[in-house]
């Protein structure tokens, strides 16, 4: 990819992080950095696209250390669950066979898997020895009769957030607008109601969390052509470009595709989120708008009313014993202030949040949400996140997986709301899923039992004091 | 406080109780030249070497009385004196044990009776100890035989202090350990080290991991035991320092041997989990006077961590778990330190301890109470022996094999369940066993509206198939 190219993927008239220079896209610092490289950003954003071959080009590492991360799941197809590599070995470098490997790679992934496309992950090592995967994809996509789609979205090009860039203007180059949506199944929704499409960007259907929320679209008669990327199918991302409307899901991640289908095809799009009830309504509501029919609207008031007044019953018992808990919330590419409403409507309270990737527009939400003080963390480095846990009393400290063995070990109950969780929390039920791991944890007795001290040692162990509920 | 819900069914389905006389037998292979002979019939013995051999996969030297039709009804003293007679001229055993079965008990034999006959007829064998109890299977089960027997054994072979001038502390090193029925032979060899790591010498009384650990030996064939605690070894108890007693079962035999020896004892519940962990170790360190050893703090560590790593899995688990008393409430209390919740808990007879488990109630039953339960209860995970297999199968949950019999898997005798090391490794599978089970999963929905073409070839398939049905019907 050329710098050009990378440099206008990095201007994003859209996010309002453009009009600051330093923060968001910032370049990764040496020996300050954490986070993954835009092959990664690349590949987690396309990977849940399920009846596709994805084939990472490079040695080992780049897919030996990433691939089988079971966080997405698919309601069909299993491809996308194998890993595939060129595993370039040392000799295919020095003689320049990698791109002869590739070519063969994608043969061996047709015939054996036969798959609705294929796509090709570039990553650092042929970036750098210059194999034209664009050529070798477009050679083997005429040779097999199959889409063969380039990702050049190596290591070295830049952050995991451009390598979701990357991906998604992949999409929107090479797939989206290649096919017309199928015909509309007969006596699929009921008389009367018609039938909108729309798409979902960023929502990646993690632990199946997506699931929560179908069936209400499907009620509302609502067709999701195509989620980019979670349970999609190849097909479908093809007709993206007939969406009515666009829901950027809690990430501004992708945040180019849903502005370049503005521009190409004038699809309205907004940005929301399934996390909490108020922001599931609001989604709803949202769609609704912006789709401008009255009778979906109203259908989709009646049914705000009747999933929160249902959710409201179950979630009680566990508000009860969440009540007044003290939060600190560090997301990473979550939304902080959606988590922030989820939270308050379990009665707990936030006492800080993380604001790295939050806008302006985020921050004045959450001030609206927290009030005016809102505790705003912008570097969320460990030893800063124990800080403000121990000062305030923190019950549990929600934050990405990256974090959580920093909370294990300081003894600090933790809730794991990144893409490797293992339980969905989207969706009016999500939300009971939510509270109940909250409370699983926040009422283990393991955190007695590892603050106490040895009975054969007098003082209590190095952390345990100041970190216990008196201190 | 768990409530004790008694037997209330005329059938006992899958059965989960051993016998009491088994789990005496038991006992008596976990001394050194040893062997049990069961006061019965032929079939007790039968049943009960195959018991043994498959959950140890080793010999197992096991003896009948042979009680047949005369004897049964006649009397069957006689039978006793000349097993004894036939055992000790064969292969002259340091120890006899003679637990007696429900058929000897209810034809009323006199067991202790026909020993003394014995030793009068036979005084050139004075030598071999023999130790007799009434452990009929009609009452009790295997962890009660196993303690009653330790216990006979204690108050046989452990001399009283005032008589045989031993003295409590004479031996500074010295620790009388009684174990219970549910350690394992890998768990004792873990105690064992842990009371080393302290310099103590344990006296571990019976020490099944001396006898049946599984070991290749020199001897291509022995009629006794290969080794287990030494019968002449019980004499130096009362010099011992302190002793150490696992398990409420084992209450009485303790009782004995303090009543014997004056020896101080300290009793501990089990062995499982953290706080029983500490407790073990606070005890070895006082008895000692020795700091904790760096290696036991890094245990105790790990644990800790590996608590806090596996509690997101364990956390409101809802496990099932078929067990005698004192393995129950190592389960129960290891679980309940971990934040999951016993939701169906079965044992196979009523102890004192029981009710002090730390779950809401206990069944006094067979595995199809546990099946009942565990379904009624939605359970997630299954601890029970290899009967309860197909249980878990039917309830269609993951489980982990614990307790007696484990003829399905190899190794079962050798698991170390105990201490830091041992708890941290149960921990793991339970938590493993959780996460394949996928709790977070979201059953997948398929929208009707969805440009998904294979949702509509199984709708398809699924007419097309149905049709077919019918076609055939017609």
């Amino acid at each position: 990819m050329k710098q050009k190219d990378i440099a206008a993927l990095l201007d994003e008239p859209a996010c309002s992080h453009n009009k600051k220079s330093k923060s968001g896209c910032a370049r990764p610092k040496p020996g300050a950095s954490a986070g993954g490289c835009a092959f990664d950003g690349a590949q987690i954003a396309l990977l849940p696209i399920a009846d596709v071959a994805h084939i990472v080009h490079g040695p080992i590492a780049c897919a030996g250390s990433s691939w089988d991360n079971r966080g997405t799941r698919s309601s069909g197809p299993t491809l996308y669950r194998i890993g595939m590599t060129t595993d370039l070995t040392e000799q295919d470098v020095i003689m320049g066979r990698s791109e002869k490997r590739l070519f063969l790679s994608i043969k061996q992934a047709v015939e054996d898997h036969a798959p609705a496309a294929v796509f090709v992950y570039n990553t650092c090592v042929p970036a750098l020895i210059g194999d034209d995967i664009e050529a070798v994809c477009k050679a083997a996509s005429s040779r097999w009769d199959v889409p063969v789609v380039p990702v050049d979205a190596a290591g070295f090009y830049g952050t995991k957030n451009l390598g979701n860039r990357i991906a998604g203007e992949t999409m929107v180059k090479y797939v989206c607008g290649t096919r017309e949506p199928d015909a509309l199944p007969s006596g699929a929704v009921a008389d009367g109601v018609t039938v909108h499409d729309i798409a979902l960007i960023g929502e990646y259907n993690i632990a199946g969390e997506l699931w929560h929320v179908l069936p209400l679209l499907d009620e509302l008669g609502l067709r999701v052509l195509c989620t980019l990327s979670g349970d999609a199918r190849y097909r479908e991302v093809q007709t993206m470009h007939r969406s009515q409307v666009n829901m950027m899901v809690c990430s501004k991640a992708m945040i180019n595709v849903a502005r370049k289908l503005q521009e190409a095809f004038d699809t309205p799009w907004f940005e929301g989120s399934f996390y909490g009830v108020q922001d599931v309504s609001q989604a709803l509501r949202d769609i609704a708008r912006l789709i401008d029919d009255a009778d979906l609207s109203a259908r989709t008031e009646r049914l705000i009313a009747r999933e929160e007044a249902r959710i409201d019953i179950q979630l009680q018992p566990w508000r009860e014993r969440l009540q007044g808990k003290k939060v600190l919330l560090y997301t990473g590419g979550v939304k902080s202030w959606s988590i922030i409403s989820a939270l308050q409507d379990l009665g707990m309270q936030v006492v800080a949040t993380g604001t790295k990737k939050s806008t302006e527009e985020d921050k004045a939400r959450i001030r609206e949400l927290m009030g005016e003080d809102a505790r705003m963390i912008e570097d969320g480095n460990p030893r800063a996140l124990l800080d403000i846990v121990r000062d305030n009393g923190v019950d549990i400290l929600i934050a990405g997986g990256r974090n959580m063995y920093t909370a294990l070990k300081a003894r600090v109950p933790f809730l794991d709301i990144n893409q490797e969780r293992e339980f969905g929390y989207a969706g009016y039920q999500g939300m009971v899923e939510l509270a109940r791991q909250l409370t699983l944890t926040v009422e283990s007795p393991v955190w007695s039992a590892v603050r106490a001290a040895a009975p054969w040692r007098g003082a209590p162990a190095a952390d345990a004091s100041s970190l216990s509920k008196a201190g | 406080m768990a409530d004790i819900n008694k037997r209330n069914k005329a059938l006992s389905v899958s059965p989960l109780k051993a016998s009491q006389t088994i789990g005496a037998a038991l006992a008596f292979l976990g001394f050194r030249r040893a062997i049990p002979m069961l006061h019965g019939s032929q079939g007790c013995t039968a049943f009960g070497k195959v018991f043994f051999v498959r959950h140890f996969r080793e010999p197992i030297p096991l003896q009948t009385t042979a009680m047949d039709q005369v004897s049964s009804v006649m009397g069957s003293e006689d039978n006793v004196v000349t097993g004894l007679k036939t055992l000790c001229s064969k292969s002259r055993p340091a120890l006899i044990g003679v637990p007696t079965t429900a058929l000897a008990e209810t034809q009323g034999a006199d067991v202790n009776m026909a020993v003394k006959q014995f030793r009068r007829s036979c005084p050139e064998f004075d030598d071999v100890a023999v130790v007799a109890l009434s452990a009929p299977d009609f009452s009790g089960s295997l962890e009660i035989g196993f303690a009653n027997a330790t216990k006979a054994v204690i108050e046989a072979l452990v001399p009283v202090a005032a008589e045989a001038g031993t003295q409590p502390g004479r031996r500074r090193r010295q620790v009388n350990v009684l174990v219970n029925a549910s350690l394992t032979p890998g768990d004792i060899e873990e105690l064992k080290d842990l009371i080393e790591m302290f310099g103590l010498r344990p006296l571990i009384v019976p020490d099944l991991s001396d006898s049946l650990d599984g070991h290749l030996t020199d001897a291509d064939f022995s009629p006794l035991t290969i080794g287990g605690t030494p019968v002449e070894e019980l004499r130096s108890a009362g010099d011992a320092l302190a002793t150490l007693v696992i398990g409420r079962s084992m209450g009485g035999a303790a009782d004995a041997l303090h009543a014997r020896t004056g020896v101080p004892d300290h009793r501990i519940d089990h062995l499982m989990g953290l706080h029983a962990g500490d407790q073990l170790i606070a005890v070895l360190h006082a008895l000692s006077g020795e700091p904790v050893p760096e290696k036991i703090e890094r245990q105790r560590a790990q644990l800790q961590d590996v608590m806090l790593d596996t509690h997101f899995m364990l956390g409101m688990a809802r496990i099932a778990i078929a067990a005698e008393a004192d393995l129950m409430h190592a389960f129960v209390d290891l679980l309940n330190g971990m934040g999951a919740e016993t939701v169906a808990a079965v044992a196979p007879s009523n102890t004192a301890l029981l009710k002090d488990v730390g779950c809401a109630a206990v069944k006094i039953g067979d595995l199809e109470d546990l099946e009942q339960l565990a379904r009624a209860n939605a359970a997630e995970l299954l601890i029970g022996n290899s009967h309860a297999v197909d249980t878990a199968r039917r309830l269609g949950v993951p489980m982990i094999r614990a307790g007696f019999p484990q003829y399905d898997h190899l190794g079962g005798y050798q698991r170390t369940w105990i201490g830091y090391r041992g708890t941290r490794q149960t921990v793991f599978e339970m938590a493993n066993l959780l996460l394949e089970l996928e709790k977070g999963e979201i059953k997948p929905y398929h929208s009707v509206l969805a440009q998904k073409p294979e949702y509509r070839q199984e709708e398809n398939h699924v007419s097309a198939a149905a049709s077919s049905r019918s076609r055939q019907q017609h």
